[in-house]
């Protein structure tokens, strides 16, 4: 038996899930989303270990931050629905959803500044304050850098970079948005709503 | 585009892909090359004088505990010093020595031209370089880490570490976890889409399923480290308490986060090192290695476990019985897959025939000192024994085998098996016979005693020690073997320089091994492989001597690729060829993305934020230009 | 024994792999690269050496253990006597714990204990991790600041068994060793006795001489002598320091000369050490060493 034989013709740069940028982005998340184990692994192994109440002014609040979790939510609709455009070759669809991602996503991190404003408390404050500013504040600045990521790729759509077959890029960058939006789910579940419940 | 092509005698095809893949001989070549082949050897120029640097580190120490309450060092320069002697061994050289010959060896073993993403292979290695820089500044203004390798809180603190000392330590350790974690990407991606047609999973060098492993570890496990690090720096720099048991935190989560990103590590930087001598051994025993699947199997298997057993660093700690209980039993099950790999390499020089040159001297030396860490691991980690024995030199004896035995003595096999490969030229071989039991005695002699230092109670850390205990006889041996062991180390470079240019002229084959690196010249084209080759079996080379049944290796034929830079790309398992991939040409973004980055660190070290946040800026910026696509992808997919 | 135990069987292990190398090596060795082969079998090796017999050793390796740490979790009779060790940077403090305050004792890097009797140790740290380490007693524990660790050991015969401490805690973790005194249950008694009482009022002018000076210059602000008005917090409880065999922390033996030395700079014996230079003329230095040492 012959060594297996090698087609006459192979796509160049064929793109899609398969391709090296792909796995680039799939290991990224895979290693970022460990960082953010090991934050909520940090909050509640020192949840176990304290003495007295945890969190120690109870549970943070709901008003901002659940409204936030579906502004963050619907944002990633937008990105799914942009990114179904250009696997269609609606670029204009492509464009539209971006568009409406970024501005949904900057309303997150301003809404998350405007709950910062008003804890009670701050990072120096005590443990829980630490944890509590450094995880969200990791989130938000995985946000921010998504938030980039989207505002480049539009700025290529705007270009033409993309089409029906070749549009990696944006398929990239929403896996990495839909990742950014799961790791909330995590942290809200872990620092707002596990305090209710444990 | 048509594929196949039949090797054109091929002046002019090794011409037109030189032309295509040769780094230019400039300044932009030299700052700016993305071939593996480069980025492996600096890796390695690299790790190896970190390895130097070290080891004067530790010459020091042992000049100072040859005899008790010696003057020769002050404490506070004993504590700088076998802190970075620590983290110079373990971060600085111990891993990047290893991905240098990844890096090296990888394209050419599986058959490709290059790594798959080239441009962030020289970014990971101008971050290692990057992270060295910034640690190794910090002796100029007399400040290094000095509180362990391992850095417990709370002493690492503000309160109680009041200098720079330990933000050189947390910042200088999250430029080297980026470097790290781009290479795994790097290792990963490549082995499952870049390699020859036909090299299915099963037919993968241990030496890559090595580094595989290794590389899923350091994904899972560098996180932690960064976290903890992150940690730090916020407790120290902007008055948080991760660490500050006053204040709700505690001291144990730096234990915890530093383990669970210890215990794989250590893994990281011998999983390698152990394919390496399953690939080696075979050669040097004219057979294939004896039950490959289950070497293979037991490489993964290390790994797994390994994430399993950190809190054995914990044992006095205070924590309940059920859970050391626990770790103690997964640090004994870890024993067995290092007990088939092992037993692997026995069966395959029982069952073989054995050349003793060089490579192969190292590799014996290798399992005895592997099966002397490994025991003097197992035993540390039976609970009671370990309360005597944790935090004394018998456990510095444990982890100096155990790294040495499973990281040195393959990385030294590893360039006695390969510089020809990278040179041309041969190493001799008589120098190799006095390295070898030089390194061999030398370290025995230095370090066999310790294991009775730490059982007659002598603690680890310390900058000196009485009189009357005991201790001084052990302490003299150990200096005088480490000095024994460093003249070894020496001949090694005494070997290397001199072979360099007046060695034996190796040809492509030196050693009549099997895999794929051996097909081509000594040194190899900077395309590695005129046509591409196709894989049936796990020993190309040996096929026909071997006349097993199953495929035959296809390596004088296939493919070409030269309309540019441009390998083939395979499916993950089954390696068919479904890509043409393009690769990148030369580019500085990365050389300048990691000065950069190194700049935006000194700002945060520093406390200058304007500097940090305009260096944030820059990388930033430099990111984006690297992302965007050349003209050539644009047009291509237009 | 179980250290013995685990010891000889890792020396085994060492010497069968270690032959099985030397043999292995030699026994088909030739001096060129022949032509590969590939003889059939070898995976007994793997299975045999890999994993029945290491899987053998290995558990029975860990069921000792387990016996064995279980067998040390708690003395065979309850502790008649708990002593809190509080770690310092680079001292121990030690309080006699007992239910009625008058009965508590406090002093510093000597501890004795009852030959026979098991004793509780609580284990705490003032600063930083440090670890409570008499090698010929007992295994170490960790003294983790937010945590109070818990321990017992048994001194089976008398004597004085040496500790240090077991986890780098800063410059001088070389130098923070401390000593467990083994002895009668009648001798320790009067011991305890003693580590109770304040200190004498002076039995004569030299040593109320030195006492004055103790008092108004800087060593009371660290240092505590009960029965004087010397309080401070910072460093070990002085009122019976004469007693001890050893200063600083286990590092020089207790003799007139020694304690001048270590008053009058000692950066110079244990340089980073938290007490300071205290400027002291030289009557004044031999006057504070007289009343020291009158303090048994």
């Amino acid at each position: 038996m012959t060594a297996s034989a090698i087609p006459e013709r192979l796509p160049v740069d064929a793109g899609g899930h398969g391709a090296t940028g792909a796995w680039g982005m799939i290991l990224v998340i895979v290693t970022e989303a460990s960082l953010f184990a090991y934050l909520l692994f940090s909050y509640f192994y020192l949840g176990s270990m304290a003495r007295g109440g945890w969190p120690p002014s109870g549970a943070p609040e709901l008003r901002l931050a659940l409204p936030n979790t579906f502004i963050l939510l619907l944002s990633s609709v937008t990105m799914w629905w942009a990114e179904a455009g250009i696997r269609r070759g609606a670029r204009g669809r492509l464009r539209v959803g971006m568009l409406a991602t970024m501005a949904l996503g900057i309303v997150f991190l301003a809404i998350q500044l405007v709950e910062y404003h008003g804890k009670q408390f701050t990072p120096r404050t005590d443990a829980y304050g630490s944890l509590f500013y450094t995880i969200t504040g990791f989130h938000g600045a995985h946000v921010a850098v998504g938030l980039l990521m989207i505002a480049v790729v539009s700025v290529r759509a705007g270009l033409g970079h993309f089409t029906q077959r070749h549009h990696l890029a944006v398929t990239n960058v929403t896996w990495y948005w839909h990742f950014v939006d799961v790791v909330w789910l995590a942290v809200f579940t872990s620092l707002y709503l596990s305090p209710r419940f444990l | 585009m048509a594929t196949s092509a039949p090797a054109v005698s091929a002046p002019s095809l090794h011409e037109k892909l030189l032309r295509i893949w040769e780094t230019p001989h400039s300044l932009f070549g030299v700052l700016g090359t993305v071939d593996h082949k480069k980025i492996g050897k600096r890796y390695l120029v690299t790790a190896f004088v970190f390895l130097l640097l070290g080891g004067i580190e530790a010459a020091l120490m042992r000049l100072q505990l040859a005899g008790p309450d010696r003057h020769v060092l002050s404490p506070e320069a004993y504590n700088q010093l076998f802190t970075m002697h620590g983290v110079t061994m373990i971060f600085l050289y111990a891993s990047p020595i290893l991905s240098g010959f990844s890096n090296y060896v990888w394209p050419l073993i599986l058959g490709s031209r290059d790594m798959a993403f080239p441009r962030l292979n020289a970014f990971s290695y101008w971050m290692f370089l990057a992270s060295g820089i910034f640690l190794y500044s910090s002796f100029l203004v007399g400040q290094s880490p000095d509180r362990g390798w391992f850095a417990y809180a709370p002493m690492t603190e503000g309160t109680y570490s009041p200098g720079l000392n330990m933000d050189f330590y947390a910042l200088g350790l999250i430029l080297l976890t980026i470097s790290t974690t781009v290479g795994a990407i790097n290792f990963i991606t490549t082995v499952f889409r870049l390699r020859a047609p036909g090299m299915s999973i099963n037919r993968l060098p241990i030496f890559v399923w090595g580094t595989l492993t290794t590389s899923f570890a350091i994904l899972f496990a560098l996180p932690s480290l960064t976290v903890a690090c992150v940690m730090l720096y916020f407790d120290r720099r902007f008055g948080m308490h991760f660490f500050d048991a006053s204040s709700g935190g505690h001291p144990l989560l730096w234990q915890h986060l530093f383990w669970i990103f210890g215990h794989p590590w250590v893994y990281v930087i011998v999983l390698p090192a152990m394919g390496i001598m399953s690939d080696l051994i075979p050669v040097f025993s004219r057979r294939p290695l004896v039950g490959y699947t289950y070497v293979a199997l037991a490489t993964v298997a290390t790994g797994i476990l390994g994430f399993g057993v950190w809190v054995h660093h914990m044992f006095a700690t205070g924590i309940p019985a059920l859970s050391t209980d626990f770790f103690s039993a997964a640090s004994m099950v870890i024993a067995i897959p290092s007990a088939v790999a092992v037993f692997a390499w026995l069966a395959t020089i029982w069952q073989g025939r054995p050349v003793m040159r060089t490579p192969f001297l190292f590799a014996a030396g290798f399992i005895v000192l592997f099966v002397m860490g490994g025991v003097s691991g197992v035993v540390t980690a039976a609970v009671p024994f370990d309360w005597q024995v944790t935090d004394t030199y018998f456990v510095v004896a444990h982890l100096h085998y155990v790294l040495v035995g499973i990281n040195v003595f393959p990385v030294i096999a590893g360039f006695y098996f390969w510089l020809p490969k990278m040179t041309g030229r041969m190493l001799d071989e008589r120098l190799g016979r006095w390295n070898f039991w030089t390194m061999f005695l030398g370290f025995n002699l230095g370090f066999f005693p310790m294991h009775i230092a730490g059982l007659l109670g002598m603690p680890r850390r310390v900058y000196t020690y009485p009189a009357g205990l005991g201790w001084d006889a052990v302490n003299l041996i150990t200096t005088i073997g480490a000095y024994v062991f460093a003249v070894g180390v020496l001949l090694f470079l005494v070997n290397v320089f001199v072979s360099f240019r007046r060695g034996r002229v190796a040809g492509p084959n030196p050693w009549d091994a099997p895999t794929l690196e051996w097909a081509v010249s000594s040194p190899p084209p900077p395309y590695n492989f005129a046509v591409l080759p196709t894989v049936g079996s796990r020993h190309p080379l040996w096929e026909e001597r071997l006349q097993e049944p199953g495929g035959r290796s296809r390596i004088d034929e296939g493919p070409a690729l030269a309309e540019g830079r441009e390998t083939l790309g395979v499916s993950p398992l089954d390696a068919q060829a479904n890509e043409v991939i393009t690769m990148p040409e030369d580019s500085l973004y990365p050389f300048f993305l990691a000065v950069s980055l190194l700049v935006t660190f000194y700002g945060l070290l520093t406390g200058a934020w304007a500097l940090a946040i305009a260096g944030g800026v820059l990388d930033v910026a430099l990111s984006i230009g690297w992302l965007w696509p050349s003209h050539r992808m644009v047009e291509a997919v237009s | 024994m179980l250290g013995w135990v685990l010891i000889i069987i890792s020396c085994l292990v060492i010497l069968v792999v270690g032959m099985l190398v030397l043999v292995g090596s030699w026994r088909g060795h030739t001096r060129e690269l022949g032509p590969p082969e590939r003889s059939g079998g070898g995976l007994r090796w793997i299975l045999v050496g890999g994993v029945i017999v290491p899987a053998a050793i290995l558990t029975a390796v860990f069921i000792f253990t387990v016996v064995t740490q279980a067998a040390v979790a708690a003395p065979a009779t309850p502790p008649a006597i708990t002593v809190r060790v509080t770690g310092h940077q680079w001292w121990w403090e030690v309080h006699y714990l007992d239910r009625s305050p008058s009965r508590m004792a406090v002093t510093a890097n000597e501890i004795h204990i009852p030959v026979g009797q098991p004793v509780r140790f609580e284990l705490t740290t003032g600063d930083v991790i440090h670890s409570f380490w008499i090698p010929q007693l007992a295994g170490k524990t960790d003294l983790v600041p937010g945590q109070r660790n818990v321990m017992w050991l048994e001194a089976d015969s008398a004597g004085i068994y040496r500790g240090q401490c077991a986890e780098y805690c800063g410059t001088q973790h070389a130098k923070m060793a401390l000593a467990i005194v083994a002895e009668p249950a009648g001798k320790f008694s009067q011991w305890l006795d003693r580590q109770r009482q304040p200190a004498p009022a002076p039995a004569d002018s030299d040593i109320a001489a030195g006492a004055r000076v103790f008092a108004s210059s800087a060593c009371s602000l660290c240092h505590t002598v009960r029965g004087t008005l010397a309080g401070g917090q910072l460093g070990p409880d002085l009122t019976h320091v004469a007693g001890r065999a050893t200063l600083a922390a286990g590092m020089l033996p207790n003799t007139r000369g020694n304690l001048a030395g270590w008053i009058a700079n000692p950066q110079a014996i244990k340089p980073g050490a938290l007490m300071p230079v205290v400027p002291l003329r030289p009557t004044e230095l031999l006057a504070v060493v007289t009343f020291l040492q009158s303090l048994q």
